[in-house]
């Protein structure tokens, strides 16, 4: 892996935070919102709303706000809420870091189910076990999150009582507390990945235990285990990084429908009320933001798929 | 054909799949007129009444008949859902099939962008659409049309790159033809067959997305029938009736899982491994 390869897929991500800046951009321009109307409400004096019009650059021409908006992004200055008031940049970073611990999470207790899963079914193809295990991934990629969503807290909180059905406490707060209210989402949130990556980690693994290495391993008279282990499972893994980091797409949006379902005060739900408010400042950087986490998770994965795997020699 | 279809019939999830998307589509086709109560039927005095011999599914909390309503329901949410991905494979296998045809600067110029409206989740560039365009069914459809064309045009770009080696697509440069006749007719019915298996099992997840943004309240409206929307109803009335969100649900998931296996079916019955 060159510096060279490095530096290109630098390039990349400010190519694809670029073009998502000019999509959203362009969208929140189309949407049909006054900025200046919005923060002074209706009955504002036309001089007044002119003023402010003037004052935030809203009578210049597009091109020129966006160079604006996108300099203000640049040293960190996301501008202001036309909801709250408030700027927009520290209240959303506070909002991501509650989604990432989320997703983190997630991500977590779905590599800690679906490997093991993806395994067994492996391991047992054709067996009762690989066929309990591929139904459970069909009903699992078949349930939208807020289907999962309402069902758990159906079950687990109303029914059994086990779980608080809603609700958000920062970890640094009251860390069992939080860990009991993160519970719930973090089920949800994982069912579709679990599902996904246990199928992938199955065919990657079996695809892998008929090549000529594992074949040579067998009859070097290796244990089972460790041809499993040391020689199947390492090549059947490295493909499930990649997967893995796109489906990190997938969970951020899932992690809006569960934000808004459990409140937790999360990104997801920010952009969902900055939608329906039509705060144009949060959604234009709640969507950069997700943006760019998804590209640098997407980066981070394709660096430790390059350093784990010496065979693949960037340029 | 019938070969094919004996391959597909073969495989454990080709039966599957094909019974119950065969249930599925007619309900479909027939929804409308077989539903033994009005879909908007209230009766004050049957609210809440779990599965009976007259309510097979029970009635939710207007004492509306649910069965009707899933009935009447299947056709705004899936026929939408497979209209919505039809679009959306349609315009991302033409842009994929076209960059391969292009091939060099363009290509790599339109795999990047394409590449950068995927890093926006497809929910969020929905929801996005969505409110721009204003909350009703028909924008979702565009909405998750718009979302899944470029995840479709990855696809096709990559089927279509070999596709592009093949000795008939040289055959038509050397005759003269022009870029759209090579893209059209000779690229694409030629990358038609995996795009179609990807297309299945894309339905299922536009049937969610679809039931995601009703149920977020950004697609259909009350009092669809639209099964997203039937979830996010009954939620308020769980303690009252839990069947009311029991049903709409595993509607949507069976239909789901439908798509899925005869998405899964297609794909081994088209390149049979052994």
């Amino acid at each position: 892996m060159s510096a060279s390869y490095i530096l290109k897929r630098v390039v990349l991500i400010f190519y694809t935070l670029f073009v998502v800046s000019v999509l959203v951009f362009a969208i929140t321009q189309i949407l049909p919102a006054d900025a200046a109307v919005m923060m002074l409400g209706e009955n504002a004096t036309t001089e007044a709303l002119e003023a402010l019009r003037q004052q935030m650059g809203l009578n210049d021409p597009v091109w020129m706000q966006y160079l604006h908006w996108a300099g203000g992004v640049l040293q960190g200055n996301f501008g202001i809420s036309m909801r709250t008031g408030q700027p927009v940049g520290p209240a959303l970073f506070s909002a991501l870091g509650t989604s990432l611990t989320l997703a983190v999470l997630a991500l977590v207790f779905m590599l800690m189910l679906a490997v093991p899963m993806g395994i067994i079914a492996a391991v047992r193809r054709g067996k009762v076990a690989d066929l309990i295990v591929s139904f459970i991934s069909y009903i699992g990629v078949s349930l939208p999150e807020f289907v999962t969503a309402t069902l758990a807290v159906m079950l687990i909180a109303d029914w059994w009582g086990l779980l608080p059905p809603a609700g958000y406490v920062p970890l640094s707060q009251d860390f069992w507390g939080g860990i009991e209210r993160l519970i719930l989402p973090i089920i949800v949130v994982s069912v579709m990945m679990i599902a996904h990556v246990s199928r992938m980690v199955r065919s990657e693994l079996v695809d892998v235990m008929h090549t000529d290495y594992i074949r040579a391993a067998r009859l070097k008279g290796l244990h089972p285990r460790r041809v499993l282990f040391r020689h199947g499972l390492r090549n059947a893994l490295l493909p499930a990084i990649t997967i893995v980091a796109l489906d990190v797409g997938y969970l951020l949006g899932g992690v809006i429908v569960v934000e808004e379902i459990f409140s937790i005060p999360g990104i997801g739900r920010s952009l969902m009320s900055a939608i329906q408010a039509r705060d144009l400042p949060v959604i234009q950087a709640g969507v950069m933001l997700m943006a760019a986490t998804y590209s640098i998770v997407n980066f981070i994965a394709d660096l430790m798929y390059a350093w784990l795997d010496k065979r693949i020699q960037y340029d | 054909m019938i070969d094919f279809l004996r391959r597909l019939l073969r495989t454990p999830q080709g039966i599957l799949g094909c019974l119950i998307i065969a249930v599925v589509l007619i309900a479909v086709v027939a929804g409308g007129w077989v539903t033994p109560y009005g879909p908007e039927d209230m009766q004050a005095l049957a609210r809440y009444k779990a599965p009976s011999a007259t309510h097979w599914l029970g009635t939710d909390q207007y004492g509306r008949d649910i069965l009707s309503r899933l009935l009447d329901g299947a056709r705004s949410t899936v026929a939408m859902a497979v209209l919505a991905t039809f679009i959306g494979t349609l315009a991302g296998a033409v842009l994929g099939t076209g960059s391969a045809y292009l091939g060099g600067r363009a290509d790599e110029f339109i795999m990047r962008t394409v590449d950068a409206v995927m890093a926006i989740p497809s929910l969020l560039l929905a929801l996005l659409v969505v409110s721009l365009l204003g909350s009703n069914s028909w924008n979702a459809l565009l909405a998750i049309a718009i979302a899944f064309a470029p995840s479709m045009a990855r696809i096709s770009r990559s089927v279509a790159l070999t596709v592009r080696k093949q000795d008939y697509v040289s055959a038509a440069i050397a005759r003269g033809e022009g870029a759209g006749y090579i893209v059209l007719r000779e690229m694409l019915p030629n990358v038609i067959a995996p795009i179609v298996v990807e297309m299945t099992i894309r339905v299922s997840f536009a049937v969610m997305l679809f039931a995601t943004l009703s149920f977020l309240g950004l697609g259909a409206q009350p009092p669809a029938t639209d099964w997203g929307l039937m979830v996010s109803e009954a939620r308020q009335y769980l303690h009252r009736s839990y069947w009311i969100l029991l049903w709409p649900s595993a509607a949507i998931a069976l239909t789901a899982i439908g798509f899925n296996l005869l998405g899964d079916g297609l794909r081994d019955a088209l390149n049979p491994r052994t």
